[in-house]
């Protein structure tokens, strides 16, 4: 019989049931069986329990560090592309980076889809960089540690391979964006695009 | 500090006190503890690091009371504080600068615990909470320059937090974790300065179990012999090291204010004058001097993951210092073989340095190689071998022993190079 009158007891219901879990050997949950499991075993448990409850607890100041919903609406905009010419370059801002938008002559589209694919250290064919061959839009931030390349405005020094170079480590980017010498792994990352019109874009 | 206090308070204040928090004794104890008698300049500057610390956290409170951190005006308040707080300019100039001098002393307090061995049992945790030390030092300075908010405090940031993204799968998370954004912006510069002011007082309890530590096993010292007898070989820290170590900070100082008063900005850079432009990185982006070794590796590597764990791989492998050299005589004074390969290192290190303030191309890349290949070659090759066909010189029998060798000008053996 369990009789429930008293802390001790309901601690010593409590630890028969957790015996029931966690002693399997030869262990019978009887009235009789008393000094088999024993209120310290309880408080391992509790300790446990109590450990595991604080892990949890840390989270949300953990999670308070990661970008807030401010920061995160941010996170779509929509761009006119009518004033880009052929053979002009502009940068707008999404989530606080810099949207490099290039509106490509026929000889930068050229140079991007004749290059063989075993040349790229981040192999991708110029089709998967610009779903319109004449315009390309990228994230304009080096893949390697972050700096802005050069290669948006007239007389930058754009590399040897005629697209974009970065001067702080210099990383060596095609008229496609795609990384071809230098310290980056990646190439420059395209953001998610759609295009509302022929000329209006929304990129996020 | 080991067993209890020989305190004898004399006053019925200090009485009643000391019954019952005996902070006095604990004072008292520092302050007589038995300090080897013949620690050289090289051993002032634990004391000078001490007086950089507070100094550091004086002159940066006052900062905080001008400062604003919110990018729309964080700038501003800093070109305030230059010229319209009282003596503004003055405080700036003197944290800006006791940045570079407190890294300046630390290398040279590295370096000396490089050259004598304290780092070797039983000073494993001297060494270890030492180097803990450093790196809380890094990320006090790294949070720090970003606060002025120009160009090179936000690339400066905005590079250095990048180096976790070279890590596959959690790096992209981490950095904007870091960051509190996608890019470095408001909350990363109010967080910064939250840690900026939060990380000096956990230097403070460092720097605590650091002397702490070395109370207990007691100083290393010049010949590496350990204290034999209290009385022959040691002398009281006070009056003997307080007055050594003042002189010591004195000069120093002399250093310090040349740089606070007539070259506040030789050690900065011109481009953080300009307020940050995230959408323009600066032409060459260098970091602070102190950091510039560091840099060096990162760029050697053409791999970017590789650059950033080697980077870090340079810190810790210092961890292991203790264990990768073998032998067992402490002081390069009788080491032949170590001693000359601890100045290819300290001139391998200042190369390195030398390079990460060049433009990584060309030659000073293919240089950078050679000297990082090095700089790990020196502690996973050479000291555990030197350690093994060194023959060392003959000890001295005791630090009295060595120290009246000297005096008396006879020459004692293995006492010549100290004496050059």
């Amino acid at each position: 019989m369990v009789r429930i009158n008293g802390f001790c007891d309901t601690l010593k219901m409590v630890d028969k049931i957790f015996s029931l879990f966690f002693h399997q050997k030869g262990r019978k949950v009887s009235d009789t069986d008393q000094p088999e499991t024993t209120r310290r075993d309880f408080l391992y448990i509790a300790t446990g329990a109590f450990a595991a409850g604080s892990a949890f607890a840390v989270w949300p100041l953990i999670d308070q560090m990661n970008p807030d919903a401010s920061v995160l609406a941010l996170s779509s905009v929509e761009v006119d592309l009518t004033p880009v010419e052929v053979g002009q370059s502009m940068t707008i801002k999404w989530r606080g980076s810099p949207i490099f938008v290039r509106r490509r002559t026929a000889e930068e589209i050229k140079q991007a889809v004749d290059v063989p694919l075993e040349d790229l250290p981040d192999p991708e064919p110029d089709s998967a960089r610009a779903a319109k061959p004449e315009w390309l839009i990228m994230v304009g931030i080096c893949t390697h540690l972050g700096c802005i390349p050069k290669g948006q405005s007239i007389g930058d020094e754009r590399g040897d391979y005629g697209g974009w170079f970065c001067p702080c480590h210099g990383s060596h980017y095609d008229t496609a964006g795609r990384i071809r010498k230098g310290p980056a792994p990646l190439n420059l990352v395209i953001p998610p695009i759609a295009y509302l019109e022929e000329t209006k874009i929304k990129i996020g | 500090m080991s067993g209890h206090s020989t305190y004898q308070p004399t006053n019925a204040v200090a009485k009643w006190f000391e019954a019952r928090l005996p902070i006095l004794g604990l004072v008292h104890e520092t302050m007589v503890f038995p300090t080897p008698k013949n620690l050289n300049y090289w051993w002032t500057f634990g004391g000078i690091l001490a007086t950089f610390l507070v100094l550091q956290i004086i002159t940066g409170i006052i900062l905080a009371m001008h400062y604003t951190p919110d990018t729309g005006l964080a700038f501003e308040s800093v070109e305030k504080i230059m010229r319209d707080v009282n003596y503004g300019w003055l405080l700036r100039y003197a944290h800006a600068n006791g940045a570079s001098m407190f890294f300046l002393a630390v290398y040279i307090h590295i370096f000396r615990g490089l050259y004598y061995g304290s780092y070797k049992a039983p000073r494993e945790l001297v060494w270890i909470i030492g180097l803990v030390i450093y790196v809380a030092m890094m990320a006090t300075a790294f949070m720090g320059y970003l606060l002025p908010w120009g160009q090179m405090s936000f690339w400066g940031a905005t590079v250095i937090t990048n180096f976790f993204s070279a890590f596959p799968i959690v790096g992209d998370p981490i950095v904007e974790w870091l960051r509190g954004g996608f890019v470095v912006d408001n909350p990363t510069l109010v967080r910064f300065f939250s840690l900026h002011y939060l990380l000096p007082f956990i230097l403070v309890g460092l720097v605590a179990m650091h002397i702490w530590s070395f109370h207990v096993v007691g100083n290393n010292n010049p010949t590496g012999v350990e204290v034999k007898s209290v009385k022959a070989d040691t002398v009281s820290f006070h009056p003997y090291y307080t007055i050594k170590d003042s002189f010591a900070i004195v000069v120093f100082m002399i250093l310090y204010f040349y740089l606070v008063f007539y070259a506040p900005n030789l050690l900065g850079e011109a481009d953080n004058y300009i307020k940050a432009n995230p959408l323009v990185t600066p032409a060459e982006i260098v970091p602070e001097w102190y950091f510039l070794p560091f840099y060096a590796i990162l760029r050697a590597v053409p791999d970017k993951l590789g650059g950033v764990l080697l980077m870090f791989a340079s810190i810790g492998v210092l961890f292991l210092l203790p264990w990768l050299d073998t032998s067992k005589v402490r002081s390069a004074t009788f080491r032949p073989w170590f001693r000359q390969f601890f100045f290819i290192f300290l001139a391998v290190s200042l190369g390195l340095g030398y390079l990460g303030g060049k433009p990584a191309e060309g030659g000073y890349v293919l240089a950078s190689r050679i000297l990082t290949a090095y700089y790990f070659a020196h502690f996973l090759i050479i000291l555990p071998l030197v350690g093994l066909f060194e023959t060392p010189k003959k000890l001295p029998e005791s630090i009295a022993k060595s120290v009246l060798d000297k005096q008396g000008d006879s020459s004692g053996d293995g006492m010549v190079e100290e004496k050059a």
